[in-house]
């Protein structure tokens, strides 16, 4: 092109002065923009204090038993009592104190669920995008089978193989969520590996480590969060369900799906059973899909542009 | 020869979480039937925008058109582009001025078949039924010099080459034989050899079917073969104004001058090094009071930094906004 | 697009395969198979008696190569609980669950295509914060407590609605719906998003620049390129609800795969669960490739592509 020796690019002039309080006024319009991205953080981190703050709020030990208390209707009905706020279930337990410790079960499951899932998805997901051929044909097949394959369907199996236990939950969970991760590990590395941006670092002799780390890495930051969180939400969903059939943790545990296991039986004489626990996956939910809503709204595009 | 479009002070800006982007702060040029006109500025200069801002085709939720008018004479009479009804914005669009965008590749729908993509303004705005419509395609795809057009009409945007694509939308705007033409960039994703091709494609639509052409590029080079005058932009303003000779032979604004500077010529004599101008173009988020060039510009003086130039009279239509006289190298006397 | 469509059903074929594999060791994790199918009790004398019935005893290599070649002709064994063989209980369970499906992915499209169309077309207007907060609701709310809460309401106290089995012809609705949901919050959210992503492309802003009629514009010109991709999710989504139904079924006692399945479990009668899970697969993979040949026809780029 015949101009082409001087052709700046119009935006070059705004990676000027942008100190520390452009950024925080800048990350204050984003929120305010979308205000429901806030309510979202703000429904997800209640259920976090809930969980870590547990024994504090809890009125009674969510594992004792009081036969003779079984089954009190919630405290605003008809022969319910404020100390069990939220009425007892079968056995006398405080369902108060059940579904503030179910959260606990259900953040657990979901965070290490995703810790593992994250962590396993993106070393196997930069494997294959990184050295690409044949490595990443033999690592992609088995992973885009777990993908097609009715997730459900599997989970529920080999969790009736597994047995009952906490770990068993997160293993599992771990493991069979680990190729989306992978997989979109893998396209952004292979993105990002194909750029000219990167193949002038690597023209401009950068080393192995610092490609990885100055912009490999930035770049995975944002989707991987975003899918972080939907996971996470997914996983919370899963371990209940896998508990209302009698497939998650033991049986005492209070965990969110068991009580809904639970509760189902006493459906129509004492809907509060269901209803407490169902509400909280559905609150917890809520807040964690409305953040993960906002997170990729503000990450992605953000994040490719600035380091194009 | 009669006006055919004026436009006054348009001021077109860009509400974004950055800030508000001034993207055409006042731009005014009137253009005559049948004239070619070349708008010649970098990237971010404003110059797709005010275009655009003409058809009502900027992107409304970011984007607002905030002031001036855009006075054109058609042959529905004469209206104000920008304060008409969308109805009737609709008349004039495809209809009396068409226009060519500057990526063939993503600017025509991928699932739809290129003549239909044609034949349906044809049907829009000259009412003709649709088998008529279809032979005027095929006809028109061969004036725009597509082989075999009968069989091309049927074909998917995917099985055509860039430039042959870039054709078809020249087609699509031609189409209704419009008065008026608005070229963005055409050439700019096209190989060289094929440039030259396209911009003889549109001096022969012009002298046959009278259009007006309006020309945007970055390529002085592009511009010299085709334009009888150029707009110069610079930060969302016109700042020069010349008949094309005029320009090349006299440039009067600093700008202009560094364009043509770093132009390389293939018959100089000397042995000359490129000169870049230094700095980098403003940055459209703050509004200017002063000369948008003062900072790159090595003749700037106190007063660039003031005021904002209006334009001024060099010689016979030729105009710039600029304090300075460059001819004489003093300061210009009002 | 023959070789599209070639090259689409070989990977379905290996993708079978990785299925089957995966079926034969899910049951070998822990070890010894037959630990899993016989209750804790059961003396050595039946755990040898048992391991030879079922050929365990044989050399892996052996049990995987009869595991399938006769898996290929249909023969997934006996039921442990019925005494019969496995596939054809399988078989007659699904006529049930493609019923509950089919119309759950129908009451998920009526309600989340237009509104994702409102959405995509309007957005920020009041139509669309309905739409998304349904959405949201959809996809927040743990389908089997919904169901819960349903029965309850619709079945118990109002009368409406069955609460249970596939008796009469409004059998189908509540678990239909409850299916549907997050399915239609999915396909609201995808129409959504698509709408907007077409919207904002390039070949719509050509089209404006025709002057053509709003509506030619959407009709023609957006919303083509909305069906296609949207085709695909759908396909998927409905492979989804026949492979994820198990929590509706159990609940609302409906006869089909998903209600086997826990049951299954419930007896550990693993080859049935085995036979479910291989033939769920089957289906999902099916759909999958139905949903790609639909996707091939309508995009020419595809059709006609090489």
């Amino acid at each position: 092109m015949a101009s082409s020796a001087f052709i700046p690019k119009a935006d070059s002039q705004l990676a000027v002065k942008r100190g520390f309080m452009d950024r925080l006024n800048y990350l204050w319009r984003l929120l305010w923009r979308d205000r429901s991205g806030v309510i979202g953080l703000f429904m997800f981190s209640l259920v976090v204090l809930a969980a870590a703050l547990a024994p504090f709020i809890a009125r009674h030990d969510p594992l004792a038993q009081r036969l003779s208390d079984s089954r009190i209707p919630p405290a605003w009905d008809t022969g319910g009592v404020w100390d069990h706020p939220f009425g007892t279930d079968s056995l006398g337990r405080d369902m108060f104190s059940r579904t503030i410790f179910g959260a606990r079960v259900s953040l657990t499951v979901g965070f290490f669920g995703v810790l593992i899932a994250a962590i396993l998805g993106m070393v196997i997901g930069a494997i294959a995008g990184y050295f690409g051929g044949r490595i990443d044909a033999l690592i992609m097949g088995p992973i885009n089978l777990i993908l097609s394959m009715p997730y459900l369907l599997f989970v529920v199996f080999i969790a009736a193989i597994l047995g009952r236990s906490l770990l068993n939950v997160i293993l599992i969970f771990g493991i069979t969520d680990s190729p989306i991760f992978a997989r979109v590990t893998r396209g952004e590395v292979l993105r990002i590996r194909e750029s000219a941006y990167v193949e002038s670092a690597v023209s401009a002799g950068a080393r192995w480590g610092r490609i990885v780390f100055d912009h490999i890495v930035p770049n995975l930051i944002g989707p991987l969060i975003t899918l972080a969180t939907f996971e996470m939400s997914a996983m919370i969903f899963y371990e209940a369900g896998l508990g209302f059939l009698g497939l998650s943790v033991p049986p005492s545990v209070p965990s969110w799906g068991n009580m809904l296991a639970e509760g189902r039986k006493y459906l129509s004489s004492n809907p509060w059973l269901t209803t407490f626990p169902g509400l909280a996956i559905m609150f917890t939910s809520m807040g964690m899909n409305l953040a993960g809503d906002w997170l990729r709204d503000v990450l992605d595009p953000r994040l490719r542009r600035a380091r194009k | 020869m009669s006006l055919i479009l004026e436009v006054r002070d348009l001021i077109t800006k860009f509400y974004t979480l950055d800030g508000v982007v001034n993207a055409v702060n006042g731009v005014s040029f009137s253009l005559e039937e049948g004239e070619t006109l070349a708008i010649v500025g970098e990237s971010g200069s404003g110059k797709s925008v005010s275009m655009m801002s003409l058809l009502g085709l900027i992107p409304s939720p970011p984007g607002r058109i905030e002031g001036g008018q855009a006075l054109f004479h058609g042959a529905q009479g004469t209206q104000d582009l920008l304060k008409i009804s969308t109805k009737e914005l609709n008349e004039v669009r495809g209809g009396q001025i068409g226009f060519v965008f500057q990526d063939p590749q993503t600017s025509l729908n991928p699932i739809l078949k290129i003549g239909d993509q044609i034949s349906e303004t044809i049907v829009r705005h000259l009412g003709m039924s649709q088998s008529q419509a279809r032979n005027r395609t095929v006809e028109l795809l061969g004036e725009v010099g597509i082989p075999d057009p009968q069989m091309r009409y049927s074909n998917y945007p995917f099985e055509f080459s860039g430039g042959m694509r870039q054709r078809v939308m020249i087609a699509i705007a031609v189409a209704c034989n419009p008065q008026l033409v608005i070229a963005d960039e055409p050439t700019t994703a096209l190989d060289v050899t094929i440039q030259a091709q396209v911009v003889n494609l549109f001096k022969r639509l012009r002298d046959k079917l009278g259009l007006a052409i309006i020309w945007i590029t970055h390529d002085l080079g592009v511009v010299a073969g085709l334009a009888e005058r150029v707009l110069v932009y610079y930060g969302g303003r016109v700042v020069e104004c010349a008949q094309v000779d005029d320009l090349y032979e006299y440039p009067a604004h600093p700008y202009t001058v560094g364009l043509l500077n770093a132009l390389p010529r293939l018959d100089s004599r000397e042995s000359r090094r490129l000169v870049s101008i230094e700095g980098t173009p403003p940055d459209l988020l703050t509004p200017l009071r002063h000369c948008p060039f003062a900072w790159r510009c090595t003749h700037a003086f106190k007063r660039c930094w003031q005021e904002i130039p209006p334009l001024y009279p060099v010689e016979a239509s030729h105009m710039t906004a600029c304090f300075y006289n460059l001819e004489k190298g003093v300061v210009r006397d009002e | 697009m023959l070789r599209y469509f070639v090259s689409k059903l070989m990977l379905s074929i290996l993708l079978l395969i990785g299925v089957l594999t995966l079926a034969f060791f899910m049951l070998r994790v822990t070890g010894d198979p037959v630990s899993l199918m016989l209750p804790r009790e059961a003396s050595p004398a039946q755990i040898a008696t048992f391991r030879e019935a079922m050929g365990f005893n044989r050399p892996l290599g052996v049990q995987f190569w009869d595991f399938l070649t006769r898996a290929t002709v249909g023969d997934f064994g006996n039921s442990l609980h019925y005494d019969s063989p496995a596939l054809p209980l399988v078989l007659g369970r699904l006529p049930a669950t493609v019923e509950l499906a089919a119309v759950g992915l129908l009451m998920a499209v009526i309600v989340g295509i237009p509104l994702g169309l409102a959405g995509g077309l309007n957005p920020g207007s009041v139509l669309d914060s309905i739409g998304r907060f349904l959405g949201l609701l959809g996809q927040s709310i743990p389908n089997f407590w919904l169901a819960l809460i349903l029965i309850l309401v619709f079945a118990v106290q109002l009368r409406w609605f069955p609460a249970f089995g596939r008796d009469e012809p409004k059998s189908v609705i509540l678990p239909a719906f409850v299916l549907g949901l997050a399915v239609s919050s999915q396909i609201l959210r995808m129409t959504r998003s698509t709408v907007l992503e077409v919207r904002g492309e390039d070949y719509i802003r050509t089209a404006r620049s025709k002057g053509l009629h709003p509506r030619t514009i959407y009709l023609k010109h957006v919303l083509r390129n909305v069906a296609i991709p949207l085709v695909s999710v759908i396909g998927v989504q409905f492979g989804y609800m026949l492979g994820g139904s198990i929590y509706i079924e159990t609940i609302y006692a409906w006869p089909g795969m998903g209600q086997l399945l826990q049951q299954a479990i419930g007896w550990r009668d693993f080859p049935l669960v085995q036979a479910l899970a291989v033939f769920t697969s089957v289906v999902v993979l099916a759909l999958n490739l139905v949903t790609d040949l639909a996707y091939a026809l309508l995009d020419p780029r595809i059709r006609y592509g090489k």
